[in-house]
């Protein structure tokens, strides 16, 4: 944490980076992934940025784009806002990326902001989902997830058939959990429903025993939880522990089902999540072909299927990302900025195209993407009944 | 009520390592005299030698957590031998320098190992919890309680009823002297490492299965170590112990009644107010350590 990198290391990669230059100027067109790789949420990243490998190496085994292959350069963030924005500023000013993808949590993406103004270079936001990012006037900006208010209100034409008339909420103490607690709250009071208790935990937290004991003392039907996987599969294990009733609906599509279904076994059981892609029925997808290219593809690269409900968001980046080189015509900042405008993709979660946010005169870019809800039941995943 | 006796519940059970991960902090940092950063590490590799044992090895879950604790009293003689014996004489500063690097390699050496995926250890306890009135434990935790308060009576045995621990009390109190004693002043720095090293891992491997072992798990908990020491006094074992469940009940209490989004900061608030009434510590009277 306080010394990153041992004096060799840096000289090292120094040299490594002398050395590959002049190999990297004759053909390749770079983009830039800004992700955890390490740390609390490093799971979720390292599954974004497969998907990401995926995404390019299938553009490259199709000839690349404009007769360029692509290269993805790859950055960790150690899931530390402070990380990210170095990482941006390091692909921008030393590996000149054109166009970067990240940075996952919203925290981390709002810490990476201001550098996107400051070099004027474009960044395709796969995962944060705060509200703020969007509608702060930073023309850089161009996210392919849905914001928390979307999935709000694509969960809206659900709510009813839960019938919720008190929920509490369990959230991540940062800018995406308690965004979502805000606007599900809303939500839940617009369908004739009242909130009971509203909870925090740290991002780093293992122990939430005391946050749940008090949800147990709140009486309510529902209890919404917004967090990473890891977190979640502590607190749906504890929560069991606790014997709390409640029913649970996840938020946020990063809860991975799968690994809940290892990682938490039958506390899991009979919990709701809201997610943006579901590989268990890629046939389902509004893009079949590509849902279903993208989900045998990551079982042939043995990774775990478990991360394709965060891998997908890696792959429709890139996808997005090229299509815009491709459209801009040659690979410079300023030009990809114009082209996402005007960029109409066909991604794994659905048809990809940007919508102005934002104020007037410096929008960002935002798609609208689909958000499905899916239960655990019987140790699978199913969708629910209705 | 209910609410409040599920939350003394909780308190006691997060106290028990609490206080087992002080206690083996305490004898290195506090006696020793060596800012261990790598207290944190051995917690996590005790975790990680535990899911090794249970899940890649398919050994039996008791017989994991007594291995991943010996591997973890190996570790702890490894690195005392190869990077503090030859620094014995350093001052403080340098020793901390080579232990904030030997923390960094060990965490990324574990990431290198198993990756950025959280890992879970299963273990033999039924997932229904045990229910007395309006309280609700988890079986594993009454597990993990009671192993924690066994191994810190046998840690509190070993130092203050068996020769080596007059040794060890005597090493750190006048190592010249007690050198000119005929103690052999190498094996007890050795030993002693081990140990706190021993009771960093067993923390692990208890907590392991409660929670996921990832490779940063030891990150926060370390931290909380360090201020239970503080919190306790250095050096003082009992201080330690109390410091644990203080810590535990101020973090589950702040949580429950004033608001859990500061429930780490509670713990290091009361530090912040101990430093400030009782610098040496709450308990650091009650024991004379040099």
């Amino acid at each position: 944490m306080i010394i990153r990198t041992s004096v060799a290391a840096l000289l090292m990669s120094g040299a490594a980076s002398l050395l590959a230059l002049p190999a990297l100027a004759q053909g390749t067109i770079k983009i830039g992934v800004n992700q955890p790789l390490t740390g609390p949420v490093a799971a979720s990243g390292q599954y974004v940025t497969n998907g990401a490998r995926i995404a390019a190496d299938q553009i490259n085994a199709a000839g690349g784009i404009l007769g360029s292959k692509i290269e993805l350069v790859i950055e960790d963030n150690k899931s530390n806002p402070t990380e990210a924005a170095a990482a941006a500023e390091k692909l921008i000013v030393r590996d000149k990326v054109p166009v970067m993808l990240g940075a996952w949590s919203s925290t981390f993406t709002l810490a990476v902001m201001p550098k996107l103004m400051e070099y004027e270079v474009p960044m395709v936001v796969e995962t944060s989902s705060s509200g703020k990012i969007t509608e702060s006037g930073n023309p850089w900006i161009f996210r392919i997830a849905p914001t928390t208010s979307m999935e709000t209100k694509d969960f809206a034409k659900k709510i009813d058939k839960f019938a919720i008339k008190r929920a509490n909420f369990l959230v991540v103490n940062n800018d995406f959990g308690i965004d979502a607690a805000t606007k599900f709250s809303e939500l839940v009071k617009s369908h004739g429903g009242t909130v009971g208790v509203v909870e925090r935990m740290d991002p780093t937290a293992q122990d939430v025993s005391a946050q749940l004991a008090k949800i147990k003392a709140s009486d309510a039907d529902t209890l919404f939880i917004t967090t990473s996987v890891e977190q979640l599969t502590l607190v749906l294990r504890q929560a069991q522990a606790l014997r709390l009733t409640q029913r649970i609906i996840t938020t946020g599509g990063s809860q991975a089902p799968d690994q809940l279904i290892e990682h938490a076994g039958p506390a899991a059981e009979g919990s709701y999540h809201l997610v943006f892609f579901t590989p268990w029925f890629p046939e389902n997808a509004p893009n079949a072909d590509v849902a279903v290219g993208l989900v045998n593809e990551w079982k042939k690269r043995g990774y775990q299927f478990a991360g394709l409900t965060e891998g997908f968001r890696g792959y429709d980046g890139i996808l997005t990302i090229a299509a815009a080189i491709k459209e801009a015509g040659k690979a410079e900042p300023k030009a990809i900025q114009q082209a996402f405008w005007k960029v109409k993709v066909k991604g794994a979660n659905g048809d990809i195209a940007f919508e102005k946010s934002g104020p007037a005169g410096k929008e960002s870019g935002q798609n609208v993407p689909n958000v499905y809800v899916i239960q655990i039941k019987d140790g699978k995943v199913t969708l629910p009944a209705f | 009520m209910d609410q409040l006796s599920q939350h003394l519940t909780n308190a006691l059970v997060l106290g028990g390592t609490y206080a087992l991960l002080g206690i083996g902090l305490t004898l290195i940092f506090g006696i020793m005299r060596v800012v261990n950063f790598t207290h944190g590490e051995l917690y996590t590799f005790g975790a990680y030698m535990t899911f090794f044992a249970v899940s890649v090895a398919g050994a039996n879950f008791f017989l994991a957590l007594a291995l991943a604790t010996l591997v973890g009293v190996l570790l702890g003689a490894a690195i005392e031998v190869v990077l503090l014996r030859p620094l014995r004489s350093s001052d403080i500063d340098t020793t901390m320098i080579v232990m904030i690097g030997a923390w960094i390699a060990m965490q990324n050496g574990e990431q290198l190992i198993w990756g950025g995926v959280a890992k879970s250890i299963p273990t033999p306890f039924p997932t229904a919890p045990l229910v007395v009135g309006p309280v609700s434990v988890d079986w594993l935790r009454i597990f993990v309680f009671t192993a924690a308060i066994l191994l810190i009576i046998g840690a509190h045995s070993l130092i203050h009823h068996t020769r080596f621990g007059r040794a060890m009390r005597a090493t750190f109190a006048d190592r010249d002297t007690a050198a000119l004693m005929g103690i052999n002043i190498g094996l007890v720095h050795t030993a002693t490492f081990a140990l706190g090293s021993g009771l960093a891992a067993a923390a692990g491997a208890l907590l392991g299965p409660v929670f996921v072992v990832t490779a940063t798990m030891g990150n926060l908990i370390a931290l909380k170590a360090f201020a239970i020491v503080i919190l306790g006094g250095l050096g003082n074992f009992t201080g330690a112990a109390i410091g644990g469940f203080i810590l535990a009940f101020v973090e589950e209490l702040g949580a429950g009644y004033i608001s859990s989004g500061y429930r780490d900061a509670m713990g290091f608030l009361l530090i912040i107010l101990v430093l400030m009434f009782r610098p040496t510590g709450l308990f650091r009277r009650a024991e004379r350590i040099s």
